[in-house]
């Protein structure tokens, strides 16, 4: 019974629950879903179609997590994508030799440049001026778009380049390279903000700034490395999304991506308030937002109805999660079966 | 109306019908018991005190009869009838007005609009609002306030601010008046005139809860007082009938002997200072609006204590040693070699450390773990790349929460859920932590229990004894005196005076230094001084009119 | 000592008091608004220098009239962000507003209804995300960003595909003009948005629940305990912002005689930059309806001049509302700094 409890009580069950449904019902509907082929000594099949859609979608969450967990939002990302596909396939295009490794190369370093740019600019704004997170990523949010198209000139540049399209749909060790991209920056995230302080720290400055400050943190610096970071890793999803159909789109690369990636990580458990941040949280809110969408055909739902269903499985986990809910749940629970109160020392 | 005389009160209570009786009333938190089968009774026509250390249930008692808190289990009853409020507005409804400590108004707002709010004056469905500025300057002239209606709040003092939201507790023409520490923030003639309204308000028939921390003003205004200790009832007492000694006892539950022995440390001895070369050395260092340019020099094993009213530039020179603000003039040496403390950060590097008179805004991280509070500081000092190992992490820990005695000793223990005593020696233990040369103490016995106040008191002298550096800030003069070697006052933000803490010196004397001037700085000083000081006087605590009183007496 | 307002002669201050220091600081709140309305005249005296017929009776006309679905939005949105809040959902409620309206009176529903009908679904939509915000004490950013996937979902079960309106009464709103045919008109729909400003402005100014919505903005644990009606009011404020869009959505059905799923995309950005624009601050407390109002018209005019220099490509129009939007935070930010 107290195993249970702690089970069910865990943040990450009722997400992991709408996770393991869809799967259930997708492969119910769909027997051959969760079957792994090997073509071409390549991977397929459901499981490895969630990972490699959901690489884009955990990079832009994965730096989300980390400017959330520090009090702060970023709605630029969407933005960021689109100009880092507008600089990366402009510059190939433009290139004498648009196949060649160091074309890419270098492409994609002036697009991460860039990146970095935002970065710093939406840091400084937070971490210097003292604006409002929400405020001053809409500037980006806004600008950012007419940025992409003012680079494109408007079109919707096409290119053909073979080691740019490797980053979206390339296989390596018989895995999507998406996917392995995605992972290699999950894990790296993961490791840097545990092994090290910085997890730690962001988490102090997320729950008090004042305080942490005037502990010797460098309260502005981790902040403005925050939005860099959350720029750098949106401009790789902008990557792997414009090597997807290998146009620089400026309207809708990454669009409403920011609303999808601050969903994956309150889905996660990690409150916008602020504070403490789980990354595993985020991975499993990703995987359920994309498992949500691909089941969606699967099911046989209407794709019109995509957002329809979002939602309903967006209130339905946000408000089991919810303090009230949980809170009229133990309370309950209690009754049932009385919980010691410890004694204050 | 104004008569004081009338402080310890004549009605026979005990035959009026109480107007609020909660019986058996209990509540818990997550971890913590609040309050455990508590009764309490309120009689009209009497300023009942309700007494207790931090942390023994006064405020969750209060929060249970205002209908902040559900309780657990027992009954609030109203006029003899049950009732169960499940907010402030119904509580308000039933005649139950509570002004709180910090003052809980909307500053964005006017005054007029803060006195009324919900009780706008109006016409055709719409608020007559110069009716209404009306009403809120009638209410506001009963406090003997003229202020203007329209003005914000935010443009008001502390002060000022608290006696608004008397003046809205009024407004609802309340039968009980909750007052939880109503005169923290106020200066000696408003505390005066605050009693004076109470009493009027008393006579008139009304039921006054009275919380203070002074001992004084419970005395001097109180009918009865019902004790608190751990979430439990210790007793209900006639004020005139209890000594304070007993008081206090009871309060703490220890016997005066010990509480003796905790108050009477000597004065510190000098010889201990390391006389060869200052540790920190400012020269010129000031900031405008916040404190005049001034030296001070802190000896290694000595303790520093500044001396002055609120508001008189104690933490603002506190905060420049520490670079927590930006000096705009003048130096800082540290052992003899010029540094720039443009950040908390840069004065860590420099083995100085700062901990702050703010203790739940500027001090702890309330959702981190007390472990992760105290190893904090060592960690800012590494920098965010090389993380303070596990296991080196725990020593410290260990250490200190065996050392200062830190409860609950479980260094997974949510920090927020601390009582404020236990913070305290959490933030000392983050900075010991970092093995500092120089601390900064800014009211560090501030809203702590007696006993956690004199081992923090004991801590610092033996740090001092020790070799470290120590400046220390307290609103209490006493023990300031009890603990610095020298002392700094400070007055109007500037340093006007330092003297060195031998036997012969009183409170009296610094007493004078700090008030002496005060007026007299406001009219004979050049015009941007008479500012200044006009501005001071506005937030003079009753923490120092407490002081200044015990002087007069002395 | 003198300088204290506790010794301060006041009596008969209201006349008198007007130039102290203490006046000028209570002019502060305005001073946002002030900004925008210059930002709004130098815009207007610009185009009339640099364009000809730019400074005309019909130019000045049309940013109201083809802005009136965006005024009202924006007047909605303003109590959700004088309270702290966000409403992201306008954007869908405004297209499942037209797609319901379009969808009723296609299938035989009179105007009477579907009009009425077309603002309710917003007003439902507003409730709860009032009771998801209050009651289950999601944030509003989430709450909101639900309900607009909910809204945007709804959408495409009601009306999968574009539908034209053809309903005479939806034709006449969107044909009636009063005024001169050069000069300065209005159209139902501009008439619809003034009402509703003033509206809006009475209720905030001048009733107790508009003032418990400043209150909350200031403070919300404060006016908690001040007695105030939290509750109510948060959801209210919710309700009303919907009850907006449903509004914005009926006009915006007017404007363009069609209900479909893709309209309003991004509007809720629009509304809000408005918001800001205008000078109110998203941390809540303060701001004022009028100069939302102000904030749409300076959106609106960037438009009509980009389209007035001809020349410009339309991405000019986002990049410049985004560095407008940077010079406004960044001034009232500079501005919040001076009053500490």
């Amino acid at each position: 019974m107290n195993a249970l409890q702690t089970v069910v009580r865990h943040r990450l069950f009722w997400p992991l629950v709408a996770l393991l449904v869809l799967v259930v019902a997708s492969a119910l509907k769909s027997p051959t879903f969760l079957e792994i082929t090997v073509r071409d000594g390549h991977l397929f099949g459901g499981p490895i179609d969630i990972l490699r859609r959901s690489s884009v979608l955990l990079l832009v969450a994965l730096g989300m997590t980390l400017v959330i967990a520090t009090r702060g939002i970023d709605l630029s990302v969407g933005a960021v994508m689109a100009i880092a596909g507008a600089v990366a396939l402009t510059q190939i295009a433009a290139a004498p030799d648009p196949g060649s490794l160091t074309t890419v190369v270098s492409a994609i370093g002036a697009a991460l440049v860039i990146a970095l740019l935002i970065g710093l600019f939406n840091g400084f704004l937070v971490a210097v001026v003292g604006i409002q997170p929400i405020i001053a990523t809409l500037v980006l949010m806004t600008a950012g778009r007419g940025i992409a198209m003012l680079i494109t000139g408007g079109n919707i540049t096409t290119v053909t380049s073979q080691p740019f399209k490797t980053l979206a749909s390339g296989y390596w060790l018989s895995l999507p390279v998406a996917a392995l991209i995605a992972g290699a920056f999950f894990v790296a995230t993961a490791l840097v903000t545990r092994r090290t302080a910085l997890g730690v720290l962001i988490e102090s400055v997320g729950i008090n700034p004042s305080a942490s400050r005037l502990a010797g943190v460098r309260a502005r610096t981790i902040i403005w490395t925050v939005y860099v970071v959350c720029a750098l890793f949106a401009c790789v999803a902008g990557f792997i999304r414009s090597a997807d159909t290998m146009a620089a789109d400026a309207n809708n690369i990454g669009l409403f991506i920011e609303l999808d990636a601050i969903l994956a990580v309150v889905i996660g458990g990690t409150s916008l308030a602020g504070g403490k941040f789980s990354l595993t949280g985020t991975l499993v809110g990703t995987l359920v937002i994309t498992t949500l969408t691909l089941s969606i055909t699967i099911l046989g739902i209407p794709a019109n109805a995509v957002s329809l269903f979002k939602a309903l499985v967006v209130i339905a986990v946000c408000l089991l999660q919810s303090p009230v809910v949980q809170h009229r749940m133990r309370a309950r629970r209690r009754r049932t079966a009385p919980v010691p109160v410890e004694v204050p020392a | 109306m104004t008569d004081t005389q009338t402080a310890t009160g004549t009605v026979t209570l005990d035959e009026a019908r109480p107007v609020v009786t909660m019986t058996g009333i209990s509540i818990g938190f997550p971890g913590v018991k609040a309050l455990d089968g508590v009764d309490f009774r309120l009689f009209p026509g009497e300023v009942h005190a309700l007494m207790g250390e931090n942390g023994a249930g006064k405020s969750t008692l209060i929060k249970a009869l205002t209908g902040v808190y559900q309780v657990d289990a027992g009954t609030v009853e109203v006029d003899g009838a049950p009732v169960t409020f499940t907010g402030p507005a119904q509580a308000q409804a039933a005649g139950i007005s509570t002004v709180y400590q910090e003052v809980n108004l909307c500053d964005n707002l006017s005054v007029a609009e803060n006195i009324m709010l919900g009780h706008e004056v109006r016409r055709f469905g719409v608020v007559d609002w110069p009716a209404t500025r009306r009403a809120a300057r009638e209410h506001l002239r009963t406090l003997d306030l003229d202020l203007d209606p329209r003005s914000q709040l935010s443009s008001h003092s502390l002060a000022v601010q608290q006696l608004v939201a008397i003046s809205r507790a009024m407004v609802v023409d309340a039968r009980v008046l909750v007052l939880d520490e109503p005169t923290s923030s106020l200066d000696a003639d408003e505390v005066a005139r605050l009693f004076d309204v109470v009493r009027g308000l008393r006579d008139r028939g009304v039921a006054i809860l009275f919380v203070s921390h002074f001992l004084e003003q419970v005395y001097a205004l109180s009918d009865r007082m019902t004790v608190l200790r751990n979430g439990t009832l210790v007793g209900e007492y006639r004020t005139a009938d209890l000594p304070r000694v007993e008081l206090v006892q009871k309060m703490i539950g220890r016997s005066l002997e010990v509480l003796e022995r905790l108050e009477e440390s000597p004065k510190p001895v000098i010889a201990a200072r390391d006389d060869t070369r200052p540790y920190l050395q400012a020269l010129g260092l000031g900031r405008k609006g916040s404190i005049e340019p001034f030296d001070l020099d802190v000896y290694a094993g000595e303790v520093v204590g500044l001396a002055g009213l609120l508001g008189s530039g104690r933490t603002e020179l506190a905060r420049l040693l520490y670079g927590a603000d930006h000096a705009d003039r003048g130096e800082v040496r540290v052992e003899g070699k010029p540094v720039r403390l443009r950040t908390p950060r840069a004065a860590l590097g420099h083995k100085i450390v700062y901990s702050s008179e703010s203790r739940k805004t500027e001090g702890i991280i309330a959702d981190l773990t007390v472990r992760e509070n105290i190893v904090l500081g060592l960690q800012a000092e590494r920098g965010w790349l090389r993380r303070v190992p596990r296991r080196k992490a725990d020593e410290v820990v260990a250490t200190y929460v065996e050392a200062l005695g830190i409860r609950p000793a479980n260094p997974d223990a949510m920090a927020g859920n601390l009582s404020g005593g236990n913070q305290q020696k959490v933030l000392l233990a983050r900075w010991l932590a970092t093995q500092p040369r120089l601390l900064l103490l800014d009211e560090p016995t501030r809203g702590i229990d007696v006993g956690a106040k004199a081992e923090i008191q004991r801590l610092v002298a033996d740090l001092a004894a020790q070799g470290m550096a120590v400046v220390f800030i307290s609103a209490e003069l006493e023990e300031v005196l009890r603990l610095s070697h020298r002392i700094a006052v400070l007055r109007d933000r500037r340093k006007v005076a330092e003297l060195v803490n031998t036997d012969d010196v009183t409170t009296d004397d610094v007493v004078d230094l700090i008030a002496s001037a005060v007026p007299a700085d406001a009219l004979a000083d050049g015009p941007g001084a008479g500012g200044t000081a006009a501005t001071t006087a506005d937030v003079v605590t009753t923490e120092d009119v407490d002081v200044l009183r015990k002087g007069d007496r002395a | 000592m003198a300088t204290d307002q506790l010794t301060h002669e006041v009596r008969g201050a209201t006349a008198t008091g007007g130039r102290t220091s203490r006046r000028w600081r209570l002019d502060d709140r305005y001073l946002p608004v002030l900004g925008t309305l210059v930002v709004l005249v130098a815009m207007l005296a610009i185009g009339g220098s640099r364009y000809e017929n730019f400074l005309t009776g019909r130019v000045l006309a049309n940013l109201l009239i083809n802005n009136s679905f965006l005024v009202v939005l924006a007047v909605g949105m303003t109590f959700v962000i004088l309270t702290g809040g966000i409403d992201l959902s306008v954007g869908a409620v405004v297209a499942l507003s037209t797609c319901v309206s379009a969808w009723m009176l296609t299938h035989g529903w009179p105007a009477v209804v579907a009009i009425p009908a077309a603002v309710l679904v917003g007003t439902v939509i507003g409730l709860a995300v009032g009771v998801m915000v209050h009651v289950f004490e999601i944030q509003p950013f989430i709450a909101t960003l639900a309900a607009m996937f909910l809204a945007r979902g709804l959408c495409y079960l009601v009306a999968p595909e574009s539908i034209p309106i053809t309903d005479p009464t939806i034709v006449a709103l969107a044909r009636t003009r009063w005024g001169t045919e050069d000069g300065l008109v209005l159209t139902p729909s501009g008439l619809i948005a003034l009402v509703v400003v003033a509206a809006a402005f009475v209720l905030l100014h001048y009733t107790r629940f508009g003032r418990t919505v400043y209150a909350i903005g200031g403070g919300e644990q404060s006016a908690r305990l001040m007695g105030l009606p939290v509750a109510r009011t948060k959801v209210l404020v919710y309700v009303i912002s919907g009850t907006c869009a449903g509004l914005g959505g009926l006009l915006f059905s007017i404007f363009s005689r069609s209900g479909y799923a893709l309209t309003g995309v991004g509007m809720e950005l629009d509304a809000i930059a408005a918001v800001v624009i205008g000078g109110t601050l998203l941390t809540g407390g303060s701001g004022f309806v009028l100069g939302s109002v102000l904030g749409v018209l300076v959106l609106g005019l960037i438009q009509t001049a980009i389209t007035f220099e001809g020349t410009l490509s339309s991405w000019w129009t986002k990049i410049v509302i985004g560095g407008l939007l940077l010079v406004f935070v960044v001034l009232q930010r500079l501005l919040a700094l001076r009053r500490t």
